[in-house]
């Protein structure tokens, strides 16, 4: 199934299954890049590894060093294989363009289930199970 | 957005992979802000120079970017690291630490950015000219660079500046453009705002008050009179510091002093649509101040010390000698003047030491086993306890010298 066009970020193609937060994710302190691991109490992501899956929060959250935490990300193998925002700041924009993560955001996420298989490609958000 | 021919060729390669990864990012930004072009810019501050800032992480991502063989194309200045580079060692700083501040440093430097380290950039021969266009990140400049001297910048990071410094351009939107400019609150402040201090305790007021207006909010501020002469400087530089860490003001208007309100006042006040009044600064200095037992070290310079500044602590210490640390933070420039002038050997006499290259803000306080500071800046009494989980007696620059001198707060 197809879904209306996002705006994108960083142009590219990624495909997994959906890891979402209904919340903002803050980057830095949080995601930890050795291991692809988000660390919150409370938060929905917590204890959860964002390594080939499609990450789909509202905004982030915090310090203006979260950009260097995606780009570590790709240079550990844990990086997330597309993200998927409501509204994308530049934090996450510059660490989208830094760490080759292909994002688009301005899409409407209550359509996106946890564990759907997402596929990102350009500016185009196809749901292709779930 | 439209890009022109040379930005395309940038984008497209032509002048190297990191000039194109620049402008990448660049014209990303500026589609996400709804910019419809670049404009060039006269200068560069770049941020996120402190090792322990920006960690292992940042440092891989700037020694790669190094290695692109880019480099600026404009004026690019740094902000403070994490060490004294002459004096780390004195100062008790973990070599290991110094090694790797030092590699953040040599990679900027290869990007064609010059080690500055300080966040006064304005105050050692960068300032911009009024109505002209720069990129600059560091957040208490950019408030100075917009609403003292009339330049225009938005509130970059630290890879957006680097890459406004890549390709002597930046997305015009927000703060460049006259729109960005209005005033959205009309901020009427009620009561006497003396000191350095006291400006900064009026700006983290303002900084909260407007956070919730569009793009961080411009207050058009009535009311509060600084003093004359010399110290004027000091009191706007700490105006600005202390909403721009509360908030994320870039520009404020106040009337009859900085120059956009001077030549247009009118027009800017009849734009803001929201009104508020401050009647007290007891709330933010109640805030600020979480001081209790004894001072590690008095700390004054944030933003860095100008050299008025220097000869008034000097004036203000008189014959005394401080009985506990008093460190000045500056930048190296005005340090090296300092020792050609005699000021520094003098504040020194007195018990006072000179820093440069780093602030209390970015360096690893609790490793250098500081625990309580004095201090007269509001922004520093804002990020300290949550950064470097330090307490804090916030007072006015004659407190901060006389707890030096007494070696207690009052």
């Amino acid at each position: 199934m197809a879904m209306k066009k996002a705006r994108i970020i960083f142009s590219g193609s990624g495909a997994g299954r959906v890891l979402k937060s209904d919340v903002p994710m803050g980057l830095f302190g949080h995601l930890d890049p050795k291991t692809g691991v988000y660390h919150e109490a409370r938060h929905p992501l917590d204890g959860k590894c964002v390594k080939g899956r499609v990450l789909v929060f509202p905004r982030a959250k915090g310090s203006t060093v979260g950009s260097y935490i995606l780009y570590a990300l790709r240079k550990t193998g844990k990086a997330p294989a597309a993200m998927i925002l409501s509204e994308c700041d530049t934090i996450v924009a510059v660490g989208a363009i830094i760490g080759s993560i292909p994002t688009v955001d301005r899409v409407d996420l209550s359509r996106l289930k946890d564990g759907a298989m997402v596929r990102v490609k350009g500016k185009e958000v196809a749901i292709e199970r779930g | 957005m439209k890009l022109s021919k040379r930005e395309r060729d940038i984008l497209a390669g032509k002048r190297g992979k990191g000039a194109a990864k620049a402008m990448e990012i660049l014209a990303a930004l500026g589609r996400i802000h709804g910019a419809r072009r670049m404009v060039a810019v006269d200068s560069v501050q770049v941020s996120g120079i402190s090792y322990g800032n920006i960690g292992e992480h940042g440092l891989a991502f700037l020694e790669e970017w190094a290695g692109l063989r880019s480099r600026a194309v404009v004026a690019a200045t740094m902000n403070p690291g994490g060490a004294d580079r002459t004096l780390w060692k004195s100062l008790g700083y973990p070599p290991a630490y110094v090694r790797k501040q030092e590699r953040v440093v040599a990679a900027l430097e290869a990007l064609g950015v010059k080690p500055t380290l300080t966040c006064t950039p304005y105050q050692i021969g960068f300032a911009p000219l009024f109505g002209r266009h720069v990129a600059w990140a560091e957040s208490s400049a950019v408030c100075f660079a917009n609403s003292v001297l009339g330049a225009r910048t938005n509130r970059e990071g630290g890879p957006s500046a680097l890459a406004a410094a890549l390709t002597g351009v930046t997305p015009e939107h927000t703060l460049h453009t006259d729109e960005g400019r209005l005033p959205t609150r009309i901020v009427e402040v009620k009561c006497a705002v003396t000191t350095g201090a006291d400006a900064g305790a009026l700006g983290y007021l303002i900084g909260r008050l407007v956070s919730e207006d569009a793009h961080g909010g411009v207050p058009y501020i009535t009311g509060a009179v600084p003093p004359n002469g010399p110290e004027r400087i000091n009191w706007l530089k700490a105006l600005g510091a202390g909403m721009a860490a509360s908030g994320s003001v870039g520009l404020f208007h106040l009337e009859g002093v900085t120059p956009e309100a001077i030549a247009d006042g009118a027009r800017l006040s009849a734009a803001a649509k929201a009104r508020s009044s401050i009647d007290s600064l007891l709330p933010a200095k109640k805030a600020l101040f979480s001081g209790k037992g004894p001072i590690d070290v008095v700390v004054v310079g944030c933003p860095h010390a100008s050299a008025e500044d220097l000869n008034r602590i000097l004036s203000l210490l008189g014959e005394r000698k401080a009985k506990i640390p008093f460190w000045i933070f500056t930048a190296e420039v005005i340090r090296k003047q300092s020792q050609v002038n005699g000021v520094s050997a003098a504040l020194e006499r007195r018990g006072a030491s000179l820093l440069a290259d780093t602030c209390m803000v970015v360096a690893p306080l609790a490793e250098l086993g500081i625990r309580t500071v004095a201090t007269d800046s509001a922004k520093a009494s804002f990020y300290l306890p949550s950064h470097h989980q330090a307490k804090v007696y916030f007072g006015s620059l004659e407190e901060n010298v006389e707890a030096a001198v007494r070696g207690k707060w009052r």
